[in-house]
């Protein structure tokens, strides 16, 4: 199925869930938020959700800024 | 006066230091690292972005430098144009910092100005202060616009000196000063200091702290900047709590005049 992951287009496997998809990009360590259709899903809920065709997926972290 | 008993007071929480620091535009993250452990900042702003995908894993992350445990990290909605985006990024970074509410607030109007989009921020404040969020706001320097922004119940109001990146000073002391009086909440310049001495007159004006950037990195010694605009920022807190001498037209002779033997 095609997802927009961070603005690009991504094919990933049927039923994947969020916490997957993070394992799978190699940023389980890392401190980040995500939100799915502008909503948020809380870092509680990484594990359960599950990613649907055409899901738009923004993945957030602090960068250096004034 | 010692800084023990001159804190400046944010949300309840208490600071030492009155200099809140940007973390953009350093060469590298040890280069911020060092500039904000020069400047004595406790307050340090960061901005949200996308994560870079099937980058380097292992590469740095600015939360490392600036660890949350040791500074209250500030993120802003720099980048905005609508309320609908600085509310969105707003949640995104309570997301991201466990539920830290602190942020700071800016809608832009324009590119070239950067100056902020006035009705925006009215709103976006509005909506963000009822969803529980602790809002430091970036406005311009307009008294009026200024206690309103209090009215709804922003916890600190910033407003600009000059615009953003400038360096350009204190552009207009009078309505920073009339700001400073009428308020009831923390006021801090945010934005347009460009050298210490820019610093030292806000304070001197009477503002509760100075959030600043650019003045420190891009300056051409970064980590001395820092040093200097944490010196200015308690030369210019401690003139002002000791209260200038009144200005004369002509001169008053520091030594006495009596027992001249000439």
């Amino acid at each position: 199925m095609l997802v927009s992951l961070n603005g690009e287009q991504k094919e990933l496997a049927e039923g994947i869930k969020l916490s997957e998809l993070i394992d799978m990009l190699d940023l389980s360590h890392r401190r980040l938020a995500i939100e799915i259709n502008q909503e948020i899903v809380p870092k509680s809920q990484h594990a359960k959700y599950e990613i649907k065709p055409n899901d738009k997926i923004e993945i957030v972290h602090a960068i250096g800024g004034g | 006066m010692t800084n023990t008993t001159d804190q400046l007071i944010i949300a309840d929480k208490a600071y030492n230091s009155r200099l809140l620091t940007g973390s953009g535009k350093y060469k590298d993250l040890d280069e911020t690292r060092a500039a904000t452990e020069a400047s004595g900042a406790e307050i340090v702003t960061v901005a949200i972005r996308r994560t870079n995908i099937g980058q380097n894993p292992d590469e740095p992350n600015l939360l490392d430098a600036l660890p949350p445990e040791k500074y209250t990290i500030l993120p802003n909605t720099a980048g905005c144009y609508t309320t609908e985006d600085a509310v969105r990024t707003c949640r995104l970074a309570r997301e991201l910092l466990d539920g830290h509410d602190l942020v700071k607030l800016e809608v832009l109007g324009d590119e070239k100005t950067l100056f902020p989009d006035i009705t925006a921020t009215l709103e976006a404040a509005e909506i963000l202060v009822k969803d529980n969020f602790k809002v430091m706001v970036y406005t311009n320097d307009d008294p009026i616009i200024a206690r309103r922004l209090e009215e709804i119940g922003c916890v600190a109001v910033m407003p600009l000196a000059a615009p953003i990146g400038s360096g350009l000073g204190i552009r207009n002391p009078y309505n920073i000063l009339t700001i400073v009086e009428n308020a009831n909440v923390p006021i801090l310049v945010d934005a347009g200091v460009g050298t210490a001495s820019d610093a030292a007159i806000a304070m001197e004006l009477g503002c509760d702290g100075i959030l600043m950037n650019t003045a420190i990195a891009a300056a051409q010694n970064p980590v001395l900047m820092a040093s200097a605009m944490k010196k200015a920022v308690e030369a210019g807190r401690e003139a002002f709590l000791a209260g200038r001498m009144p200005r004369k037209r002509f001169a008053s002779a520091s030594s006495p005049i009596d027992g001249t033997f000439f």
